[in-house]
């Protein structure tokens, strides 16, 4: 059953299309939402709260507003009032909370670096000198910023009640069992490219705005209704989008206020966060304590699993999400208790990333089933394969396709999984300690409702448009190669238009859909097309069409269809997920505690690789991802101020080059029949979720040492 | 940022002036000072460019290695010379920032730059050293890559350079020029211990500035290692750092020198852990003995207690690359 991975680890031309704009990117070609010049832009610099809890007492801006080029200093006091911000109050329901941050709404502050002020000028610098004379001073209250350490202080969250198959903590009567916690310190997208946004009235109700966004067709609803303004009179564009990981996949606080200053000095406004802002106000994986007690019996059956976690939330906006959703679904274990809780804390409020809940719960989880392997004497592989889930074991659906045991093979065998010994600290190389590990991780394939228009003309170029974002990962590149495929034209006479709001649908870029949704509504879009010139050629035709032929001999200038596509009832009748691997090999300074990571392999069971290069890239930004989460990503509060410390590049650390070894990335490469033509799952979020404990088993692997509270700095392990 | 002025000076006469007025700053590299400026953390009114002065060369004279205070980071740890002679001086300026920043960074700047802790960056936060008297947010505070030992309660702030680190363990001399004339400041007094006055990093006069560094000539480019202990395998500052330079004959250390850096106000030199090594055979044993030593006096806080052993064992393991054992 042995398949041989389909993709050499170092990409060649052979292995397909390089991205469709790369070109554009890399000579600086690519507009990025701050690189656009309008005339007579104005530049916009944000204030933040240096308190954390309370109220603004005063506020003094007549030194900003008479600093050189100053157009205007923007204050709850004076900023217009945005319609979406007035919500109507029910007396017979309080609000618990009072929902997203609504920026210069009132005097309240609800986190350190709570925006208060917004200065506007005539140059970034000015407005950046002005905003430092603004001056505010404040009524302080106690805050509690301090991370949840158990679920005691927490609440269910409205879409999230505690969950038992079978009998409760079973895991407890288990013969071989252990109960652990793990902790995941608050983590941040900080994608390359800072949140930015170019807002501009083109009358009182028309706007356009160049924004950094995941979904522009979202984003044009969002600040529609916030601002009371007919749909069609918004236009978004984000077009290129550096990096975004889930922080771009909501209207945030700084969007709103770069178009209130649009409104005030009736001019173009640019806000561009800084590093710093990225850390308090676009969201960030909230720091999750998180608790499992698991038993199996002596021959390695998994008896129950039980996994609590507590993650933190703002106090103004609940944020949920599915960290203990693995311990339900991950493998066949007949009895499972989960109880999930969040906790309240003067923060700002968290947000989607990178496999967001399964990257937290699978490193619990896979941590846990490691721990487990060696009490039992078994090794992690085979324990995963005794347990292995042939059905969904939450709907007990058939899976649409699952090939996560051929995975496991081919990822054993590339990383030289044999070498590695059973007992922790038995392994050296050149003074170093060496350890293997692995963890795994799945995420639901998702398939949504897109719209493409194609549109076939004269010249033989086929158009495609649809209004998804692309945050990186190369859709325009995967869908030229699905439509390629289907048109039978070559790679380089297709155009794929996205980015803006006046595009046909489609949904934001986010939960790993984009390829099994837009891909599918390109094949669908593709196929009539192809049918209309096969008609119009009579009884069918050839499936080898010269398009601008048949346009020419029926004096047509153009062919186009748009079509709507979604997932069928397949939708219903089976269980639809993407399945990863990850394999590294660690080495570990016995006395230093540095951990260097010396070889990585990820497989992903993704359904068909429709892009190889691009896919590779994904999974190889994933693991990077997953390796600085394992060793070093961690936003520091000092909770006597509430306020982050680390709050740049320089301290807050994500992984550099020296840091990452080859990283091989494998794909079984069969098709999911199930959830669209192409048979193509999603991987964005599988390509990081179970990295960090891979990481964390190897390094326990190594040197006998379980960190169980990321990341895995050298002073935990000496 | 406020607004400041700009001049550049091309002779070191015009340059000697235009520092002596309140309120200037020079600037070389600028990796350190604009960041600085950006963040509010200083606000010269005033900037003196000397790069147009000729500091950049790198020389033997009879004094030793003589290297400009303008020559940038990257080119010294290039420079053949330096890579024969002073090896240990290459390996620290190679383990530190990154290759764009070295690309930049000048000698001169590398030995005055200012202290990485993040209370000192923070002007919302309280910090001695930026505005004496406000308090010290570290030490009670994130002080995970703070100082153990030479602290006052004033300040813990470490000085982040590794140049420096080696540049202490070198017995290097420090040629300093201002109106008053050119003076030469033996390296491990250059910078200064925080006491009561955390604002002040080091001995150099407001109206002075460097002109270059000379190492004299030593046995060491044999046995010499840069040991630099990180969370992330480049561009981290270190958590601690060892300079180590031995000169061994027939087994036998005759003498040592050691330095770390990432544990105190300033490169931390190792005298008496040196004086132990002296006679001593080059081996782990000698070395775990002479980190014993090196380790007196250290006091952690409560995040950077892991120093106390990461420290030792650091030392331990860059003498053991030095001395070849591994
Ligand atoms: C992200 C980051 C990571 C870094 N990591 C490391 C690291 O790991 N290890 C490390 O050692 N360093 C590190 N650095 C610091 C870097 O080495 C310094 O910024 C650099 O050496 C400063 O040199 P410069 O020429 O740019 O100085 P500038 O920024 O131009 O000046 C710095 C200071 O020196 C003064 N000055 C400059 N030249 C003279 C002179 N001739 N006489 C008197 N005063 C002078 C200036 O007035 C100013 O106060 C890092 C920096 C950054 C930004």
């Amino acid at each position: 059953m042995m398949k041989e991975a389909t993709i050499s680890t170092i990409p060649t031309s052979a292995d397909g299309l390089s991205r469709v704009d790369g070109r554009a990117k890399v000579t600086g070609a690519a507009k990025y939402s701050a690189e656009y010049k309008l005339d007579g832009m104005t530049y916009a610099v944000l204030v933040g709260s240096t308190i954390t809890n309370g109220t603004i007492a005063s506020i003094d801006i007549k030194a900003a507003e008479k600093a050189p080029g100053v157009l205007a200093v923007i204050t709850y006091l004076n900023a217009p009032k945005v319609p979406g911000h007035q919500v109507a109050k029910n007396p017979g329901k309080p609000e618990v909370k009072s929902g997203p941050l609504k920026v210069f709404y009132d005097n309240k502050i609800m986190l350190n670096n709570h925006p208060v002020a917004m200065v506007i000028a005539d140059t970034f610098e000015r407005a950046q000198y002005a905003a430092s004379l603004v001056k505010a001073t404040y009524n302080k209250q106690v805050h509690d910023t301090k991370p949840p350490k158990d679920i005691n202080k927490g609440v269910a969250p409205s879409d999230g009640k505690d969950f038992t198959r079978g009998t409760a903590d079973a895991w407890q009567n288990a013969p071989i069992k252990l109960e652990q916690e793990y902790t995941l310190p608050n983590e941040f997208h900080n994608p390359m490219e800072l949140h930015a946004i170019i807002a501009k009235w083109n009358s009182d109700d028309k706007l356009t705005i160049w924004d950094k966004t995941q979904g522009v067709k979202a984003t044009r609803g969002d600040i529609a209704k916030a601002f009371n303004l007919k749909e069609e009179n918004v236009q978004v564009n984000s077009q290129f989008v550096g990096g975004a990981f889930g922080s771009a996949l909501q209207v945030w606080p700084h969007e709103i206020a770069a178009i209130i200053g649009a409104k005030v000095v009736m001019r173009p406004v640019k806000l561009v966060l800084s590093r710093p802002d990225m850390f308090t106000s676009v969201g960030y994986r909230p720091y999750t304590w998180q608790k499992i007690g698991i038993g199996a019996t002596a021959d390695g059956k998994l008896v129950g699993i039980t996994h609590e976690a507590a993650g933190q939330t703002s106090s103004y906006e609940d944020f949920s999400e599915g960290p203990i959703n693995v311990s339900k679904a991950l493998y066949a274990c007949p009895n499972v208790t989960t109880r999930y809780k969040i906790v309240s804390l003067d923060v700002g409020t968290p947000t989607w990333m990178r496999g967001p809940g399964e990257a937290t719960g699978a490193f619990a989880l896979e941590s846990a089933l490691d721990e487990l392997s060696y009490k039992l004497k078994v090794d992690p592989i085979e324990l995963r394969l005794i347990n292995y889930a042939k059905t969904d074991p939450v709907s007990g659906k058939p899976f649409s396709s699952k090939f996560l045991d051929e995975a496991y093979e081919i990822g054993a065998k590339q990383i030289g999984w044999k070498d590695r010994k059973a007992e922790p600290a038995q392994a050296t190389q050149n003074g170093w300690l060496v350890g293997y590990g692995m963890g795994g991780g799945m995420f639901g394939a998702y398939r949504d409702k897109a719209t493409v228009k194609a549109i076939m003309k004269a010249d033989g170029i086929l158009t495609l448009q649809t209004a998804v974002s692309d945050i990186g990962p190369g859709t325009g590149t995967a869908m030229t190669l699905i439509a390629a495929e289907r048109m039978g034209i070559s790679p380089d006479k297709i155009k794929f238009e996205m980015g803006e709001s006046s595009l046909p649908d489609a949904p934001m870029q986010g939960g790993s859909a984009t390829t099994a949704t837009v891909g599918g509504a390109v094949y669908d879009a593709c196929n009539d097309l192809k049918q209309k010139f096969q008609k119009l050629m009579g009884n069918g035709g050839t499936d080898k069409l010269d398009y601008a032929k048949i346009l020419k001999d029926n004096n047509l200038p153009s062919l186009d269809v748009t079509v709507q596509s979604s997932l069928g009832s397949d939708g219903q009748k089976y269980s639809m997920q993407s399945w990863s691997v990850h394999f590294t090999k660690v080495l570990v300074h016995p006395k230093t505690g540095v951990v260097k990571i010396d070889k990585v392999v990820c497989v992903a069971d993704s359904g068909t690789i429709v892009s190889p290069k691009t896919a590779r890239s994904q999974i190889v930004g994933g693991a990077i991802g997953g390796i600085g989460m394992a060793l070093m990503e961690e936003g520091v509060i000092d909770q006597r101020y509430g306020r982050y410390v680390n709050n740049n590049l320089a301290d807050y650390h994500v992984p550099v080059n020296a840091d990452i070894p080859q990283i091989e990335a494998l794909f079984v490469n069969k098709p999911d029949p199930h959830i669209n033509q192409m048979g193509a799952k999603g991987m964005g979020e599988i390509a990081l979720i179970g990295m960090a404990a891979a990481v964390a088993n190897a390094v326990y692997n190594a040197t006998g040492k379980r960190v169980r509270d990321l990341p895995i700095t050298p002073d935990k392990l000496i | 940022m406020k607004q400041f002025t700009y001049v550049k000076p091309t002779t070191q006469t015009t340059a000697v002036t235009a520092i002596g007025k309140p309120g200037t700053k020079i600037i070389a590299g600028g990796t350190n000072l604009v960041d600085l400026m950006k963040k509010g953390v200083t606000a010269p009114n005033r900037l003196v460019d000397i790069n147009a002065l000729p500091l950049k060369e790198i020389s033997t004279t009879k004094d030793g290695l003589h290297i400009g205070a303008l020559a940038l980071n990257s080119v010294v740890s290039e420079n053949a010379t330096v890579i024969k002679l002073q090896p240990l001086l290459s390996m620290a300026l190679k383990a530190g920032a990154s290759p764009q920043l070295r690309n930049m960074a000048t000698v001169g700047g590398n030995m005055m730059q200012r202290t990485r802790c993040v209370y000192f960056y923070d002007t919302t936060m309280p910090c001695n050293k930026r505005a004496p008297g406000t308090g010290c947010g570290a030490m009670e505070g994130y002080n995970r890559m703070h100082a153990i030992f030479g602290t006052s309660d004033k300040c813990i702030a470490v000085h982040p350079s590794d140049m420096c680190v080696a540049l202490a363990a070198l017995d290097a001399t420090v040629v300093v020029t201002g109106k008053k004339g050119t003076r030469r400041i033996p390296f491990t007094q250059f910078h200064r211990l925080p006491g009561d006055n955390p604002e002040l990093d080091n001995q150099l006069a407001a109206d002075e500035m460097i002109l270059s560094v000379e190492i004299p000539e030593n046995n060491f480019a044999k046995n010499s290692y840069y040991l630099k202990v990180r969370d992330r395998q480049s561009y981290a500052f270190a958590l601690v750092s060892v300079a180590a330079a031995l000169d061994i004959q027939n087994g036998v250390i005759q003498s040592a020198r050691l330095a770390m850096g990432g544990v105190a106000h300033k490169p931390w030199r190792l005298f008496d852990a040196e004086k132990a090594l002296a006679g001593k055979p080059a081996t782990e044993d000698s070395f775990k003995t002479a980190a014993l030593i090196a380790m007196q006096g250290a006091k952690g806080h409560e995040y950077n207690a892991f120093k106390l052993k990461l420290a030792p064992a650091t030392i331990v393991e860059a003498l053991k690359h030095a001395s070849g054992l591994v």
